[in-house]
């Protein structure tokens, strides 16, 4: 009998142009996926005079810089440029392009599912870290460098060591008010921003399977702050159900061989890990960031940490963010006042999480003005259909078109210094919303609790007698 | 890119830990083309005072001509852009010590020249120690291995191939392009697997 294999082994091996002796191998990338940030990119191409090796598989998408406000033209010829530029480029090289005004727009993460492009058994890159999401399918999906992306449009194929594989499992039943968001700021917390360093993380157990697509996307996403440039869950029923009829997914009797194909991508129930952490659903509470690494977050019920009464290697760090966050230590968390809110992100933009805040919103007021940006054109135009553009317009907050927006302001979407904003996005990193801003993560309820009391606040009380 | 096999030059120290790519390169500067230069950009705001005149008392602004920079866990972690390399080696860092680096980060440093030294926790506190006045000279070693600080010798950790890589300067696309038939063959094998190739809009 040959030995027990985890799911990174059979996509891994699927991959494998070649493997030379010094165990790098050679891998075929199956989408590739470009956005305007991929410029250096491209020039290194044209540099050397090099067409994209697979135009078929390669899908441009205008998401970094995307103005939320599209009415009238971009005003900063800076942001207008990498526009132009990728618009350039993608003709150039004959790539679809999902531009500004397409209908099927949106953040390149929510895009890829969205269109069927993201599959099981798939390796696919992009210049960005966060693609990591895609492994929510049973997909090998990894964030690469401008040099990579380089390789990748010239080759198709990427040079990569094998990762080590670790499993995170979490059984039992997330209580109400508590989302994927809570699992995976949860593990951070525990085993740090460089808990999964080096490795690739397999999601499992019942809490997981319990997941929509959209919960398992946001863990997967998340799965880069905790350290670990991959994050997967083998397919099942509900990624099956996702994909049926999406446009570029397998059709007709390609589509039932390639189910039977997906069904067989798992790990043996006896495969060995590298590293196996579990967690208990039951015991996952809310939780909010309070520092500048995803790893400095703590219950929505806990206090603000003393340095002092930390591990010795977190105090230096702590003291510093907690000066820069404007925190006292040992005040509760809860009731901290924010200024704003931003509901969005390729974290925490897709139709669930809107859903998910506009429960909370319903028949509500805001305190602080907020945006709500959500993950595509797709999901916002379901979201009107469902009516919960105007819970969020009722409430006072501003609903806008898609795009990367204020999770890294690259659009002109900033925080400004000093202000402090409860964020549905992924990083809490100094100056990440707008120089000297200060960024509370938490999941898309716990944003919409804090808009509607002006504070940081467990979002579970305010659920009660609500349709969640 | 040209190949090296050491370093020597001032180390300097910068004891933070989580030093993200969002610090050292923020995204509002990304769009600048490369030919004009990324040093400028390093650290930006994390060297400036909240006035945002330069701090004179960090590291990076007391010794600009530092090569190697002696830093804490987790650094390069978040942002997968290679911007943030471009700032380091356009400021003329060409080796960072730590712990432990973002994996992107790494793998992005190597493609352009620049040493991941990885070193153990007691080592970096070591070198946090040896360097407690701000500034030392030093020199890294492909060869051994080794990283020689005030005269203080550590080991550090870094893959064969991106050891080979840092020594030749290596292009991995001229390397790939040897190897054409085995993904034009591989390519053959996949095209009539369900899935692998897109569907196509619907008919």
């Amino acid at each position: 009998m040959s030995a027990p294999l985890t799911l990174l082994d059979r996509l891994w091996s699927m991959h494998e142009v070649l493997c030379r002796e010094d165990g790098s191998a050679l891998l075929w990338v199956d989408r590739h996926l470009v956005h305007e940030g991929s410029h250096h990119a491209f020039a290194r191409l044209a540099e050397r005079g090099l067409p994209v090796a697979e135009p078929g598989l390669t899908f441009a998408v205008v998401d970094h810089y995307a103005p939320t406000r599209r009415a009238g033209p971009i005003a900063d010829p800076a942001i207008a440029r990498m526009i132009e530029t990728l618009r350039g480029n993608a003709a150039r090289h004959g790539l679809r392009l999902f531009d500004l005004d397409d209908p099927d727009q949106g953040i390149v993460h929510v895009v890829g599912p969205e269109q069927g492009l993201t599959l099981p058994g798939l390796l696919i890159t992009c210049g960005d870290s966060h693609t990591s999401t895609h492994g929510a399918f049973g997909a090998l999906a990894f964030g690469i460098g401008a040099t990579e992306v380089a390789h990748v449009l010239a080759t198709q194929t990427i040079w990569q060591r094998k990762p080590q594989a670790m499993r995170i499992t979490v059984d039992g039943a997330l209580p109400a008010g508590v989302s994927a968001k809570d699992i995976a700021l949860n593990w951070i917390a525990r085993l740090g921003a460089d808990g999964a360093q080096g490795h690739a993380v397999e999601y499992a157990g019942s809490a997981i399977r319990s997941l929509s697509m959209e919960g398992r996307m946001t863990l997967c996403n998340l799965t880069i702050e905790g350290g670990g440039r991959m994050g997967m869950v083998a397919p099942d029923e509900v990624s099956f159900a996702y994909l049926r009829n999406r446009s570029q997914a397998p059709r007709g009797g390609d589509w039932h061989k390639a189910l039977d194909n997906w069904q067989a991508l798992a790990s043996d129930a006896d495969a060995m890990f590298d590293r196996d952490v579990a967690l208990l659903a039951e015991e996952i509470a809310p939780i909010v960031t309070w520092g500048t690494s995803p790893e400095q977050a703590l219950p929505i019920d806990a206090s603000v940490p003393i340095p002092d009464t930390l591990p010795p290697a977190k105090v230096q760090a702590a003291r510093a963010a907690l000066d820069y966050m404007g925190l006292v230590p040992g005040r509760s968390l809860a009731g901290t006042p924010v200024d704003q809110v931003f509901i969005g992100s390729c974290t925490n933009g897709r139709i669930e999480d809107l859903r998910a805040a506009a429960a909370v919103l319903a028949g509500r007021r805001a305190r602080v003005p907020g945006l709500v940006s959500p993950g595509s054109a797709r999901v916002k135009a379901q979201a009107e259909e469902e009516g919960l553009d105007r819970v969020f317009t009722e409430a006072g907050l501003d609903w806008v078109a898609s795009g990367c927006s204020m999770c890294v302001g690259m659009n002109g979407d900033l925080v400004a210094a000093g202000k402090r904003c409860a964020s549905s996005t992924n990083r809490n990193f100094r100056g990440r919303q707008g120089k000297g801003a200060r960024t509370h993560l938490m999941s898309p309820a716990m944003v919409a609790a804090a808009a509607v009391t002006g504070t940081l606040c467990d979002v579970r009380p305010m659920l009660r007698g609500r349709p969640v | 890119m040209a190949g090296w096999s050491e370093q020597r030059g001032k180390a300097i120290l910068l004891p933070m830990a989580n030093i993200d790519t969002d610090q050292l390169i923020p995204a509002r500067f990304m769009s600048t083309p490369r030919a004009e230069g990324y040093g400028r950009f390093l650290l930006h705001d994390v060297r400036r005072t909240s006035e945002g005149e330069m701090d004179p008392e960090f590291p990076l602004n007391a010794h600009p001509d530092a090569c190697i920079l002696v830093t804490g866990r987790n650094f390069g972690s978040g942002s997968s852009r290679e911007a943030a390399v471009y700032a380091l080696v356009d400021a003329g860092i060409r080796v960072v010590v730590a712990p432990s680096f973002g994996d992107i980060f790494a793998g992005n440093a190597v493609n352009n020249g620049l040493l991941p030294a990885r070193v153990s926790e007691a080592d970096a506190k070591l070198l946090t120690k040896t360097l407690s006045s701000g500034v030392g000279t030093g020199v890294a070693d492909l060869a051994s291995r080794l990283l020689l600080i005030r005269g203080v010798s550590v080991p550090f950790q870094l893959d064969d191939v991106w050891r080979t890589k840092l020594l030749n300067g290596w292009d991995d696309i001229d390397l790939t392009r040897h190897h054409s038939a085995e993904i034009a063959a591989y390519r053959g094998r996949i095209l009539s697997e369900p899935g692998r190739f897109p569907a196509g809009d619907a008919p």
